[in-house]
């Protein structure tokens, strides 16, 4: 009997719906993200309000809509970027070797080895922060984990006969690199991407935590749960309810990265 | 040894990379340091001034192995800000950040790998399944907000402390400790559930192994092949990344310190930011990135006793 992937499945469900309230929140929220309402302070989840008011009154389920919008808008273009140019950097550095490659893998290593949020940190301090530069700042950073996932790939199947046979046909080096090789290490890709994927967002959240990144009028659920801190006492449901959309934001996409493998594996 | 001798002096030219990376990114791109601290009112001769007192109109590699040679004897400069020596603010800090690095750790290393061997010997079975799910969820969960429910739960809730009193080991050892155990926790709490879920899986590989078979049917019990002969190969991958871990956990503890209002290395780093006080925030980079990079040497080092294989290549 074929054995069910959960991970898969239950990843793509929660990562789904997620998604799926955020394009809504784009076109329809229940209430204006930053409309005050005197009346409505500091109220519990309720029907009227799915995740309760803050103390200004502002429906907290149409923030956490716009918030998750921003995060996952960062972590898509920060994705894409670091993605894209590794994608590049790995395959030739993998294929074609040579003293490029050693060069680039030495300074991969020790980027790698440096926690992400520190070297974001010094990026914004000599460069601001803001939106685009913290999606510019972490694509950036991203790129060198992406290119050695990615060469470690090209290594492995740059000597496989599928190779040899396409290079007897006449393919060139750059068909041979991205119509026959890379099909073959999409999955790899993926579930790094998954991976890369919660990095961003979690890398944000804790930027725009410590006011570092995104920059008011713009929402992110990083700045809601600095902001919801002071109030932790009085309206927890701030805090909790805004938290556990990032915490299932990042649940989703890691599971969907780990079916993904799973799926290999088999 | 010429492994070790390879590996030294590799730790060497990182080091001067890494440091000569830091110093021209905050002295070159930050702009003028001159300007920062005289502001928006100097005139030109009082900037001219500032700008050869602080030796700033020297060639910028002049600067930097002067800048190198006072820190390694000590030396990291003066704040811009408060107009002291960069020493003496980290000097009382230090030993909090250090603190909570250590125990922090301290409690990966504790639960984590009973946990994980345990795991991986029930491999299968429902515990294994639901202590796996718990882990995959607590993994999702980032420090801060963990952080932010500790407050709420611990200390709002069942006032086990209280937010912001933080008590510093100058006062009282035992209550400082005490304000740093959460904290710590909820920068472990994440780390526990990937160590365990690695040492896991590093687990049950080993245990398909032919020399696993071989052992059980000479009529070794099974828990002495489990600890003599797999965890010494299944913990190699987790000791790398126990090793990657402290460097997390160092950085993960700036965003801590924040969450818990604790005076460390951390909440410097921000304010030092903040107020583009550059000095400061070269002297943390450059000394956290001398960690990494130590730590990382010291991996390498340990290597060679627990796993003999690996050789110069």
């Amino acid at each position: 009997m074929k054995k069910r992937n959960w991970n898969l499945r239950i990843g793509c469900c929660i990562t789904g719906v997620l998604v799926l309230m955020i394009i809504v929140g784009i076109f329809w929220t229940p209430y204006e993200p930053n409309a005050m309402s005197s009346a409505d302070k500091q109220m519990a989840p309720c029907l009227a309000h799915l995740f309760g008011t803050d103390q200004f009154g502002r429906d907290i389920f149409s923030r956490v809509l716009e918030g998750g919008r921003t995060s996952l808008f960062i972590a898509v273009c920060t994705v894409a970027i670091g993605a894209g140019v590794g994608i590049v950097v790995g395959s030739l550095t993998g294929y074609f070797g040579g003293w490029l490659d050693e060069v680039l893998m030495r300074l991969n290593d020790s980027v790698a080895a440096f926690p992400s949020i520190l070297l974001a940190l010094v990026c914004v301090s000599v460069f601001g922060s803001g939106k685009y530069k913290i999606i510019l700042t972490l694509g950036i950073l991203f790129i060198p984990s992406f290119a050695r996932i990615v060469r470690g790939e090209f290594v492995k199947e740059r000597n496989r006969d599928y190779v040899e046979n396409a290079k007897i046909m006449g393919a060139g080096p750059f068909r041979i690199l991205f119509a026959h090789i890379l099909p073959n290490v999409k999955t790899v890709l993926m579930s790094s991407m998954a991976i890369g994927f919660n990095n961003a967002v979690l890398a944000e959240a804790s930027m725009s935590y410590l006011s570092m990144g995104v920059q008011p009028p713009d929402a992110s659920l990083g700045r809601m749960l600095s902001e919801s801190q002071s109030a932790l006492f009085t309206t927890p449901w701030y805090a909790i309810c805004t938290g556990t959309f990032l915490v299932l934001l990042i649940l989703g996409i890691s599971l969907v990265g780990q079916g993904l493998q799973e799926r290999e594996d088999l | 040894m010429k492994y070790f001798t390879k590996k030294f002096v590799t730790l060497i030219i990182t080091l001067f990379v890494v440091s000569l990376l830091a110093f021209l990114a905050f002295q070159v791109i930050s702009g003028d340091p001159a300007a920062i601290k005289l502001g928006t009112n100097a005139t030109p001769e009082q900037l001219a001034a500032l700008r050869h007192e602080m030796g700033l109109d020297r060639p910028i590699l002049v600067q930097y192995f002067d800048w190198l040679k006072n820190f390694l004897f000590g030396d990291m400069g003066t704040s811009y800000s408060y107009s002291m020596s960069v020493k003496s603010m980290l000097a009382p800090k230090l030993p909090i950040t250090i603190t909570l690095t250590l125990m922090a750790f301290l409690m990966i290393v504790v639960v984590a790998i009973p946990l994980g061997i345990w795991q991986g010997k029930h491999a299968g079975e429902p515990a294994d399944v639901a202590a796996g799910m718990v882990g995959q969820v607590v993994m999702s969960f980032p420090p801060f907000f963990l952080g932010m429910i500790f407050t709420l739960v611990f200390g709002l809730i069942f006032k086990l402390f209280v937010q912001g009193q933080f008590v510093n080991y100058t006062e009282s050892v035992s209550g400082f400790l005490q304000y740093l155990f959460f904290p710590a926790l909820a920068i472990a709490l994440p780390k526990i559930a990937m160590t365990a879920k690695m040492l896991r899986s590093s687990v049950v590989q080993e245990l398909r192994k032919d020399y696993v078979r071989t052992a059980l049917s000479r009529g070794r019990k099974f828990s002495s092949v489990l600890f003599v002969h797999v965890l010494r190969n299944a913990l190699i991958p987790v000791v790398t990344f126990l090793a990657m871990t402290i460097a997390d956990i160092a950085a993960g503890s700036i965003i801590i310190e924040q969450v818990f209002s604790i005076p460390g290395i951390g909440r410097l780093l921000l304010a030092s930011i903040l107020n583009r006080d550059f000095p400061v925030v070269l002297a943390i980079v450059v000394m956290l990135a001398f960690l990494v990079v130590f730590v990382n040497f010291l991996v390498d080092v340990l290597y060679q006793f627990i796993d003999p294989r690996i050789k110069v290549s």
